[in-house]
C-alpha cells in the first residue's frame, strides 16, 4: 500500500513535469500590437485570432505553434483608423484576409524564457521572424507570453502616402499571451 | 493707469492670434479624409492648444496681480456689467477649450505628446462614450467663444468709432517708448 502511494506520487510528478500544454483558450489568449503615430504610441489589437499550440517546456524542442490573424477583426485605435487600414494601401484585408506565423522551431534560452522561430506572412509577403516569450503554468494551464517588434514595410503595410516614416513609425511592436490547458486526450 | 501694462498687450494679441487660429484650424481638420496631413495637422492642432493653455495660466497669474484701466465713467451699468462677464467668461474658456481637448484626445486612446517629445499624462482612460461626449463639450465650448469673441470685437469697434473713448487703443501695441505704461 505505502509502495502503491509512493509509485503514484512519483507518477504524478512526472506527468507534471512532462506536461503537454495543447489546447488554446482563445477566450483567455490576446494578440495585441502598439504603434506610434506623429510620436504617440497607440494601442490595438486582434479581436479574433485561431491559434494551434503543442509546447512541453521540458522538450522545446518537440513543440509546435502556429497563429493566424483575422485582419476584419483589427482594432487599429479607432474606428477611422480601423476602416483606413483594411484598404489596399494597408493590409487590403479583402485579398489578404489572415496573417500567419508558423513556428519552426523552439530554444530554450534559460530559466523560464524560450524562443520560437518561424515565418510571418502578412499582405502575401514571408519573413523570417523570431518571437522571444516567457513560458508559465497556472494550474491546468499554461501560458506563453511575449513580444516582437516587426517593421511594416517589409510586409508592406502603409504603401504610398503612408510610406513615410515620419507620420507612422516603421517598427510595431506585436505582444501575444496564448493560455493553452494541457488535454491529455488531444495528442 | 489709463493703458494696459505691456504685457497683458503682448499676450491678448499673442493669444487672440493663436486661439483664432488654432479655432480655424479644428474647424477645417475634422473633415479632412485620413491622410498623414491629417496626423500633422491634429499634433500641430493640440501643440498650439497646449500652448494657448499654458499662456492662458501666465496671463490669469499676470491678470491678479495687476488691474486693468477701469471702463469709462459714462459707461451704462448694464454694459459694465456685460464687459466683465463677457471677460471672465473668456478666461474660463482659454482654459476649459485646451482642457477638454486634452481630456476628449486621452479618452479617445491619444495620449498627447507635446511637439512629439514630452508626453503628457492621461488623466482618463480610453472610453469611446466618455470620447465622443467630450469632443462634443470641446466643440459647444468653441462656438460658445466665438459669439463671445464676435461680441468682443464688436463691442471694441463700437467704443472706437461711435462713443469715440480709448478703449480699444488702451490695449493696441505702442510705437512710441515714450507712452508705454509699465
Ligand atoms: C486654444 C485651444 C483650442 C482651441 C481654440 C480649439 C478649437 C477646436 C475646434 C474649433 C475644433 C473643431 C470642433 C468641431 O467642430 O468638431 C477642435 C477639434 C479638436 N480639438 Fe481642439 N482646440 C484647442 C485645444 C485643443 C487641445 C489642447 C487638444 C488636445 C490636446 C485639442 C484636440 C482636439 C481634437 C482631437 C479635435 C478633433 C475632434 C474630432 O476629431 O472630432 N484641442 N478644436
Amino acid at each position: 500500500m505505502r509502495f502503491a502511494t509512493a509509485a503514484l506520487a512519483v507518477l504524478a510528478v512526472t506527468t507534471a513535469h512532462a506536461e503537454e500544454y495543447n489546447a488554446i483558450q482563445a477566450d483567455k489568449s490576446a494578440v495585441a500590437f502598439v504603434y506610434r503615430q506623429m510620436n504617440v504610441p497607440v494601442d490595438g489589437r486582434f479581436g479574433k485570432f485561431a491559434a494551434q499550440l503543442k509546447f512541453d517546456p521540458a522538450k522545446p524542442a518537440a513543440a509546435s505553434a502556429s497563429i493566424d490573424l483575422d485582419l476584419a477583426s483589427i482594432d487599429a485605435g479607432s474606428a477611422e483608423a480601423n476602416d483606413e487600414v483594411a484598404g489596399k494601401l494597408w493590409f487590403n484585408t479583402k485579398a489578404h484576409p489572415t496573417a500567419r506565423f508558423v513556428a519552426s522551431s523552439f530554444r530554450p534560452l534559460g530559466g523560464n524564457r524560450y524562443e520560437a522561430v518561424g515565418k510571418l506572412t502578412i499582405k502575401g509577403r514571408t519573413q523570417d521572424m523570431t518571437a522571444p516569450f516567457t513560458f508559465s503554468t497556472q494550474g491546468r494551464a499554461g501560458i506563453a507570453e511575449g513580444a516582437l517588434t516587426i517593421r511594416r514595410a517589409d510586409f508592406g503595410i502603409g504603401e504610398g502616402i503612408w510610406a513615410d516614416f515620419g507620420t507612422v513609425a516603421n517598427e510595431v511592436q506585436i505582444k501575444f499571451r496564448l493560455l493553452a490547458e494541457a488535454q491529455p486526450n488531444k495528442k | 493707469m489709463t493703458r494696459y501694462t505691456g504685457t497683458a498687450i503682448a499676450l491678448h494679441w499673442l493669444m487672440a492670434i493663436l486661439i483664432l487660429g488654432i479655432c480655424g484650424v479644428g474647424l477645417y481638420m475634422t473633415g479632412l479624409p485620413l491622410s498623414p496631413t491629417k496626423l500633422q495637422i491634429y499634433s500641430w492642432h493640440k501643440w498650439a492648444g497646449v500652448t494657448a493653455f499654458l499662456l492662458a495660466l501666465v496671463r490669469i497669474a499676470w491678470r491678479a496681480r495687476h488691474r486693468p484701466p477701469a471702463l469709462p465713467v459714462a459707461m451704462p451699468h448694464w454694459q459694465q456689467i456685460a464687459a466683465h462677464g463677457g471677460h471672465a467668461l473668456l478666461y474660463v474658456l482659454m482654459v476649459a477649450i485646451p482642457l477638454t481637448g486634452w481630456l476628449m484626445s486621452s479618452a479617445k486612446g491619444f495620449q498627447t505628446v507635446y511637439f512629439g517629445v514630452l508626453p503628457i499624462p492621461d488623466l482618463l482612460a480610453k472610453d469611446k462614450e466618455l470620447g465622443d461626449l467630450l469632443r462634443d463639450v470641446h466643440a459647444t465650448l468653441n462656438y460658445l467663444m466665438i459669439a463671445i469673441v464676435a461680441g468682443h470685437v464688436g463691442a471694441a469697434l463700437k467704443h472706437h468709432f461711435i462713443d469715440r473713448d480709448d478703449i480699444l487703443t488702451r490695449m493696441a501695441p505702442r510705437h512710441s517708448r515714450k507712452e508705454q505704461s509699465a
